[in-house]
């Protein structure tokens, strides 16, 4: 159940937490006079963050569109396998060792291979990172949703007769979804780690990992503070917008909180 | 509406067909380790069009079993059921019966109203029909206002009066009911009972009725199956005669002969001889 806590107390808590940590990190900069290279103030990232918004902007846009077609190839290839893995469950009983094996390897160190394999010109190695990362929350959660359906459910479908194709619809599919989306929002926040991360191991410039690195190895520490605010921005905005579309899709049923 | 009861309210005589005929029926469950359960031996039961019949019996007695058996969820081992002269597979096929469990299992992300036109929806009714006679049903229940509202904004009474309609949508002549009301509160309970009684009196439906709870049997049925278990057998088929539907308000479960049909239940089914102590105080539940 939801928490009746007032708004003001929901929302100004975290906020009013959020600033007194920045006003010490402040505070601490200037007094303990940290060298930059260490840690840069709140403030002159924030100038640094302003004044290069618009290269922070487009680099966002380059991770962020490796992030999208890697989440959005993973979470259908994840959905698609597991509705297979549903009704044949001899794929299932194939393929279970080497998901089991693809969720435990840490998916980027996968991208100089990739790299070598698709060209180390092209976002393709970055965007086959993240599909691969989104894949396995997606293909395992929608799984278990698939396998969900109630013994209840189960018996009203074969009273009115109803069927496989149509059981599957009215009962199975729509069960599931709850769980397509857990796994979604673990994939949104992953499909950006991935693309980002994928970065450091080569390709084209242009996006943030590659920016984060560059600023960096320049000493301009500020800027490259920036690079990693805008890509924490662009993990929010990954994961509320797969919120949102949950919230817009099943409205009426308590969602499932993710483990 | 379906065909109307018998005036009577009594079982109706072999005219044309039985509701449900079980003959000669018994359910094995085969365990892996080789003892298998006899759920189910040799049990006969006639179902008059229109008739109330409960079932009851302690757990492990085969009451579901053969609820189950009747709407062909499972199929028995040996012996024959009929639903209106039909197989029970067959009846299944055609929709003869309607059915409601004791969970009352609606589809979370389907309106009240939706969930009520799931079995129509199925079966290919138009729109148009559907909306329409789930209207009639939201009414028959009580519920119009609640038609676009979602399962888990609606109590578990609520939920089961959906259940109910849901059940009734296709006007079928059979209702089979697994404990439908075995996880409301007493007065909830209460409530319901008599709401179903009507709904009976006005459907016109024979009922199956499976229950744990002896006042519940007697309020609402023209018989009482009293069922023992291991193996599961029918023990006693006992008539309880308290008048038709419109006479059955909440000054019955205060009648002498309400309380004299419960002992009777309740008598057969501890297997106690009439009149031993142990039968003075009713069991409520």
């Amino acid at each position: 159940m939801k928490q009746t806590a007032s708004l003001p107390r929901t929302i100004l808590a975290p906020v009013l937490l959020g600033v007194l940590a920045v006003a010490l990190w402040q505070l601490a900069v200037v007094v303990l006079e940290i060298k930059p290279f260490v840690l840069p103030s709140p403030v002159s990232i924030a100038t640094e963050f302003s004044s290069s918004v618009s290269s922070v902007w487009t680099a966002s846009l380059v991770t962020g569109a490796n992030a999208l077609i890697g989440l959005l190839i993973g979470a259908i290839v994840g959905i698609i396998a597991a509705i297979i893995a549903t009704v044949l469950p001899i794929t299932d009983e194939l393929s279970a060792p080497l998901v089991a094996a693809a969720s435990v390897i840490p998916i980027v160190a996968l991208a100089p291979v990739f790299y070598t394999m698709f060209g180390a010109d092209k976002e393709t190695a970055r965007q086959l990172v993240a599909a691969l990362a989104v894949f396995i929350p997606v293909y395992l959660n929608t799984l278990r949703g698939l396998r969900q359906a109630r013994p209840v459910h189960r018996d009203l479908m074969r009273a009115y007769g109803a069927s496989a194709w149509q059981a599957t619809r009215a009962v199975t599919l729509p069960g599931a979804v709850p769980f397509l989306f857990i796994g979604l929002r673990i994939a949104s926040s992953l499909a950006v780690i991935s693309a980002l991360i994928g970065e450091y191991f080569g390709g084209p410039i242009g996006g943030l990992g590659k920016s984060i690195t560059s600023a960096a190895a320049s000493s301009n520490y500020s800027l490259a503070y920036a690079y990693v605010l805008g890509a924490i921005l662009l993990g929010l905005v990954f994961y509320v917008v797969t919120l949102g579309v949950e919230k817009l899709v099943s409205p009426h049923r308590a969602s499932a909180s993710a483990p | 509406m379906s065909t109307a009861p018998s005036e009577q309210g009594q079982p109706v005589a072999s005219t044309g067909t039985a509701a449900v005929s079980v003959a000669g029926v018994s359910k094995v469950f085969a365990s892996r380790k080789g003892a298998d359960v006899t759920a189910l031996e040799a049990v006969d039961l006639t179902i008059a069009p229109g008739e109330f019949v409960s079932l009851i019996g302690p757990s492990g007695c085969g009451k579901s079993t053969l609820l189950r058996l009747i709407a062909d969820l499972d199929s028995p081992t040996s012996g024959s059921i009929e639903v209106f002269g039909k197989t029970a597979r067959q009846a299944r096929i055609d929709q003869a019966y309607g059915i409601a469990f004791q969970q009352a299992g609606l589809l979370p992300w389907r309106t009240v109203r939706s969930n009520i036109e799931l079995p129509l929806e199925l079966h290919r009714v138009g729109k148009p029909a559907r909306a329409a006679r789930s209207s009639e049903l939201l009414a028959l229940v009580g519920l119009s206002d609640f038609a676009d509202k979602y399962p888990d904004q609606l109590s578990g009474g609520m939920q089961q009066r959906v259940a109910i309609a849901r059940s009734l949508a296709e006007s079928p002549g059979l209702l089979l009911m697994d404990e439908p009301f075995g996880a409301l509160d007493e007065m909830t309970r209460e409530r319901m009972q008599t709401e179903l009684v009507r709904i009976c009196a006005e459907t016109g439906a024979a009922v199956v009725f499976v229950t744990h709870s002896i006042p519940e049997a007697v309020f609402l049925s023209n018989r009482v199956v009293v069922m023992s278990p291991r193996p599961g057998r029918i023990r006693d088929v006992i008539a309880v005669d308290l008048g038709r539907a419109e006479g059955r308000g909440e000054g019955l479960r205060e009648a002498d002969s309400f309380f004299e049909a419960v002992v009777a239940v309740r008598e057969s089914l501890h297997g106690e001889p009439a009149g031993a102590p142990a039968a003075r105080g009713v069991d409520q539940r």
